[in-house]
């Protein structure tokens, strides 16, 4: 299954009704070296759009929006004390959480494909 | 999530119009593909790709080279005055006693005897600057600075340089790395100031830095900066460095920065600089804001800059509120992760009564309340080249 994207440059990848949720290449790159991420509460369900993360680099903190709507069912642990997976591996290791999607079948069309992400970070 | 791009600059050789001020180096800056953002009214490096982390520690290891040419360079000119006593009257830093060759920190200080801003005040050796002071003064104050002096001492002239570059080369290899272009200054010990010659222009050279190690400052003529740079650069030790780092650098170090922990509203005595206040001066007064301040020394005051341990790993940022108990006693104004020291770090101001080392807080962090513990200042030891140092390695025959 491969990656989707938002226009908040979060990654998606979706799979039996579960999302895991992390951050692009790209934006780890504008954000410099990662120092901490505020994980979500698991248990807790949320809308699309709304703050739930925060990652703080060197230079500022950036907020995490949720890309789809749903419960946070998993955190990724291993960022606790190595924040800098985001930077390392973005797309993989640096994965940030998971969402039970409540409202995929309505919310699919807003993700991006990525075609569509790597125009829009041109 | 949300990224910031506003400020990256891609647009390389773009005729643009720009509202911001370039330094000199801003071309090299764009050749070194360094992260731009708008400082002080000045397009400056935010970071260049090695990244802010990697900057911090090269430069706690090797020797990093800053750009600080947006700093206000002033000669402050006494004509047939004493240039010296003249001073006084706006800073309360003890400049009669000031040798030459030699430079002291200071502020210039309002009549409540708030900070205007904070500086660099240097007694130059040469004899045709005899009736003269050199002063470095931060980038956005430059015209505060002047009016404020302007009023305060009319009979002096203050000239602004703005025809020199400014930069800072800082680490423990600062002094390897800097003498190979310039040999004299390895037996320049900490604070000393010279006026030097490169490919026989004047600059002037101080050791001294604001990152806790060991490193110079030099002034250059705008035209030469370039040069000089790439020159530091052919040094495989050397890596341009850019704002970010800088923050951490002397954050580290327990620095004010003017603007976060210094601003119109806080004093020397609040900040812990009573230290740059000559004994002479807080006896006699005679300076702008004397007032408050010596009734500040003898009465002490009501909040106070202390450091900040904390606990875990989230960073907390200027206008954190640092809570004992349920009492809000202060904030931060400077806070961040410190990369030598790995962990958060930061410093406030809090309420005198809970300014002692050890006393237990919170902060407050988006909601969440993180323990933390005041902390003297600064996180890292400073690795000045005081003169004690440069006499014994002179011995040893250390570089």
């Amino acid at each position: 299954m491969s990656l989707r994207y938002t226009k908040d440059h979060e990654w998606v990848k979706v799979e039996d009704g579960v999302a895991v949720v992390g951050i692009t290449d790209h934006a780890q790159q504008q954000l410099g070296d990662v120092v901490f991420v505020d994980l979500p509460n698991v248990g807790d369900t949320h809308d699309l759009g709304e703050e739930i993360a925060v990652i703080e680099s060197v230079k500022a903190a950036s907020d995490i929006y949720m890309p789809l709507s749903g419960e946070v069912i998993e955190v990724n642990e291993d960022l606790t004390d190595k924040p800098s997976l985001v930077n390392s591996d973005a797309l993989g290791a640096g994965w940030i959480f998971k969402i039970a999607l409540s409202a995929y079948q309505e919310e699919e069309k807003q993700l991006l494909k990525e075609e569509d992400y790597n125009a829009l970070i041109a | 999530m949300s990224v910031q791009e506003q400020s990256v600059r891609k647009d390389k050789k773009s005729d643009v119009v720009s509202s911001t001020r370039r330094t000199p180096l801003y071309n090299l800056h764009l050749d070194h593909a360094a992260k731009m953002v708008n400082f002080a009214d000045y397009d400056m490096p935010l970071h260049y790709p090695l990244g802010i982390l990697k900057e911090h520690l090269w430069t706690r290891e090797n020797c990093g080279m800053f750009d600080v040419s947006h700093m206000g360079q002033v000669w402050a000119k006494g004509g047939d005055l004493t240039i010296a006593k003249e001073m006084e009257k706006a800073l309360p830093v003890e400049l009669q006693e000031l040798a030459k060759g030699k430079q002291r920190y200071s502020q210039i200080l309002s009549d409540r005897g708030t900070v205007v801003d904070d500086l660099i005040i240097a007694n130059p050796s040469e004899e045709k600057y005899a009736d003269r002071l050199y002063m470095v003064v931060n980038a956005g104050r430059k015209s505060e600075d002047l009016t404020h002096l302007r009023t305060c001492l009319p009979n002096v002239d203050f000239e602004l340089l703005d025809n020199r570059a400014q930069i800072a080369v800082q680490g423990p290899k600062a002094e390897s790395v800097l003498s190979t272009l310039l040999p004299a200054v390895s037996t320049m010990p900490f604070m000393t100031f010279v006026c030097s010659r490169y490919k026989d222009h004047e600059i002037f050279v101080s050791r001294s830095g604001y990152t806790g190690e060991d490193g110079y400052e030099v002034s250059l003529p705008s035209h030469i900066a370039g040069d000089f740079w790439r020159a530091l650069l052919k040094d495989r030790r050397v890596r341009p460095i850019g704002l970010g780092a800088r923050d951490s650098l002397r954050l580290e170090a327990g620095l004010c920065l003017y603007g976060n922990d210094l601003d119109m509203d806080t004093t020397p005595i609040e900040a812990g600089l009573l230290w740059s206040i000559g004994k002479r001066r807080r006896q006699q007064g005679g300076f702008c804001g004397a007032e408050v301040i010596t009734r500040q020394i003898k009465e002490g005051v009501d909040r106070r800059l202390v450091g900040l341990d904390i606990s875990g790993r989230a960073p907390c940022r200027r206008g954190v509120q640092i809570f004992v108990g349920n009492e809000q006693v202060g904030a931060v104004t400077s806070g961040g992760f410190g990369p030598s020291v790995g962990v958060p770090i930061a410093m406030g101001y809090v309420k005198t009564a809970y300014a002692k080392v050890g006393t237990v807080v919170t902060l407050n962090v988006r909601g969440k309340s993180i323990p933390g513990a005041i902390r003297p200042l600064p996180f890292i030891k400073h690795r000045y080249k005081r003169p004690s140092t440069v006499v014994s390695q002179i011995n040893n025959g250390e570089e």
